[in-house]
């Protein structure tokens, strides 16, 4: 699809904005189905309906409402917050979960950015985030905020590293840093995913990821920095309307962006579960998204099931706990690739 | 070289937080994230409700009463009409303490899961919550069938009560028992010995024995540090001799005597206590009429009275003095929440401020019974 643009529109101005504004094009609706989902999920799970009447059908059109709601709010900027800062930040952390969809392989012919460094590349630019959470906590001028963000640049500055340790083992195991690659390395039935220990090890590596993406997406049980019943909204207290909606967009745009990792790393991204059936472009879309929805469904699962953890158990559990883990299975990981020649 | 010193700096959480439950201000003073001092303040709900109640008769504070803790009326109704009754020197008929023995045990159950419920979701834990409110909302449709009212009940008058028991209530609450029992073991799965919850609660707001006794706290709060302390059992009222239960305290389980995971656990237990009082009372209640030794006139001899008893928050106790008109003289009324308040700053100084959220939520105060 990709070749496809570059081929009508040419590789100018017109065809890289495309090709940027593409993944608006899945983000948007995956947004709001997901924040239905959550919605409903949340609700089955303690025992009440959720939204039942928006949109007749089991409330489908909430989301939709809630973003209304949400543009028909005052824009409210406080007197004394850090005016260029304050505005800056809600399109800076969007950017940065946005840009990690360019090195996504949603299919074998779709990837926004077939770089090299993929991987690497998806790991840098969500990094960006934390500068827009710290800019968003200190240009409010609110002391909620302001430890909202502190809290948010240690815990995303920690669990950067066992989840960049954990990819390395995958990249180590593949050879390559390109997402493809990696994705072509898991070819055949579904045993040969990573996960399912057609490399040893690997099993912990997902499992050592996925707790560090859950702590990097902030979302319970680490959602720490938005704690709501200890700092109110963390770093997007004073923000009101349409840019506290881009906060809350960038945070399931970037629970997609962990799970398709995930998904591509241990699942075999847009390979099909059952070899050769199934399998194909439009089907490499479908199942790269199903597995990122499944993660997805588990980050929401966990989200409405488990506490809260406090500042430094959350540190405790990233260099006490992940970090030494991380390292003894890239040891593990790189002796084995080592001795199997 | 010099000591290094960093700033300190005053935050103020609420009186509009979402975990001070309800308008309680607390003026942390933090050094980072570690709470140096913890100061409350209160009166944000002050209603007056001693000055008002000098200006009505005795049957029209019964719903005043109902106002100050609205978690637990029927435990503060429960308190006034005995104190009340101890100053007329009247006896009540039997069935009638045995109902408000029931009443109050429900009570007790309904509203300490709203503490557990809103204590998970300090914590984080949105589930539980959604599931205690669930089973309140059970204990809540019962003494709507009975009074017509769900918070405020007005139920308990001197010398009886506003209805007798409705028919089917019986088979309803031993309904409710039957479902809530395993609800109990569920909670506990899911949240008290959950791993993170342990972590955040264990060790955590650690309140010895002896400053919980010299600052007079009472209740789970006060049992939480293991201190066998219960009224129903060592100042017997209504009928509680009767009945064969246990007075829980903490033992510190996973961490520390007396840390917010004991006084959390301490009313988890308690449920289970309750529910054995409403069996045996269900089982035993006797026949009778409920309204038989109501007064037709409330006018006590002059003098002066206490009484106490055990609400959900410890012992809630009234002090009244007649002057032998229809309006008692004053009525000053000793708040269970108040007094395990003045605790806030002992047992926070020197932890995090999401510890000071797993502290305040587990003293479980209602303001509406600190300020009155």
């Amino acid at each position: 699809m990709h070749n496809f643009i570059t081929y009508y529109i040419g590789t100018g101005f017109w065809g890289s904005l495309v090709s940027s504004i593409l993944p608006l094009v899945y983000i948007m609706p995956y947004a709001l189905v997901t924040m239905w989902l959550e919605l409903k999920i949340s609700a089955h799970m303690q025992d009440r309906l959720g939204p039942m009447r928006t949109g007749r059908w089991h409330g489908w059109a909430q989301p939709l409402a809630d973003v209304t709601k949400l543009l028909q709010k005052e824009d409210i900027i406080p007197a004394a917050a850090d005016k260029v800062l304050y505005l800056l930040a809600p399109a800076l952390v969007f950017i940065g979960s946005y840009a990690a969809y360019a090195a996504i392989p949603f299919s074998p012919a779709y990837i926004g950015a077939d770089i090299n460094l993929g991987i690497f590349y998806i790991v840098a630019v969500s990094a960006i985030v934390v500068l827009g959470i710290l800019m968003a906590g200190w240009s409010s001028n609110n002391k909620w905020s302001l430890l909202g963000a502190m809290r948010t640049a240690a815990q995303l500055v920690s669990y950067e590293i066992p989840s960049s340790l954990a990819i390395l083992a995958v990249v180590m195991v593949v050879g390559s840093f390109n997402l493809n690659d990696v994705c072509s390395a898991q070819s055949g039935w579904f045993w040969n995913w990573f996960v399912f220990g057609k490399f040893p090890f690997l099993f912990i590596t997902f499992i050592i990821y996925f707790i560090a993406s859950l702590a990097e997406t902030n979302r319970a049980p680490f959602d720490i920095p938005e704690a709501e019943s200890e700092l109110v909204a963390g770093y997007h207290t004073e923000y009101s309307g349409m840019r506290f909606a881009f906060f809350y967009l960038a945070e399931y745009a970037n629970m997609f962006v962990v799970a398709a990792v995930a998904a591509v790393l241990f699942f075999g991204g847009w390979n099909s579960p059952f070899g050769a059936y199934l399998s194909g472009p439009v089907w490499g879309a479908f199942w790269l998204i199903s597995k990122g929805m499944v993660l997805v469904f588990i980050q929401i699962w966990l989200r409405w099931t488990l506490p809260r953890f406090r500042v430094d158990q959350l540190m405790y559990l990233s260099w006490k706990i992940l970090t030494p883990f991380a390292l003894l299975n890239i040891f593990a990981v790189g002796l084995w690739v080592v001795l199997r020649g | 070289m010099a000591e290094l010193r960093t700033e300190e700096m005053v935050l103020n959480m609420g009186p509009q937080h979402p975990s001070t439950h309800g308008v309680l201000r607390v003026e942390l003073v933090v050094d980072g994230e570690v709470v140096v001092d913890a100061i409350p303040h209160i009166g944000y709900l002050h209603r007056c409700f001693e000055k008002h109640a000098e200006a009505m008769n005795y049957q029209q504070i019964v719903p005043y009463c109902d106002r100050m803790d609205y978690l637990a009326s029927m435990n503060n109704d429960h308190a006034y009409v005995l104190a009340v009754e101890k100053l007329l020197n009247i006896q009540v008929p039997e069935r009638v303490e045995y109902i408000r023995v029931i009443m109050a045990e429900l009570q007790r159950i309904a509203s300490h899961l709203v503490a557990i419920g809103t204590y998970g979701l300090d914590i984080g834990a949105f589930t539980p919550f959604l599931y205690c409110f669930r089973d309140r909302e059970m204990i809540l449709d019962l003494f709507e069938t009975t009074c017509g009212a769900r918070l405020l009940y007005n139920y308990m008058w001197p010398g009886g009560l506003s209805h007798d028991l409705p028919p089917g209530f019986i088979e309803k609450t031993r309904a409710f028992i039957k479902h809530f029992r395993p609800t109990i073991k569920e909670l506990n799965d899911l949240l008290s010995y959950n791993e993170i919850f342990v972590k955040r609660t264990a060790n955590v707001g650690v309140l010895p024995a002896d400053i919980a006794i010299n600052y007079g706290a009472s209740g789970p709060t006060l049992r939480g540090s293991g201190v066998k302390w219960d009224l129903r059992k060592d100042e017997p009222y209504s009928v509680y001799h009767k009945f064969d239960w246990e007075v829980m305290v903490g033992k510190g389980d996973v961490g520390t005597v007396g840390d917010c995971w004991d006084r959390y656990m301490v009313r988890v237990w308690e449920m289970e206590q309750s529910l054995r009082i409403i069996e045996q009372a269900l089982d035993t209640i006797p026949e009778g009429d409920v309204q038989s030794a109501i007064p037709k006139r409330v006018r006590p001899p002059a003098g002066e009275v206490y009484m106490r008893s055990e609400t959900p928050r410890g012992e809630l106790g009234y002090y009244i003095i007649s002057d032998g008109g229809q309006k008692p003289f004053r009525v000053k009324a000793r708040a269970p929440s108040f007094v395990n308040l003045s605790l806030l700053p002992e047992i926070s100084r020197g932890y995090l401020i999401a510890d000071m959220i797993a502290i305040i939520g587990s003293v479980d105060i209602v303001l509406g019974d600190t300020d009155r």
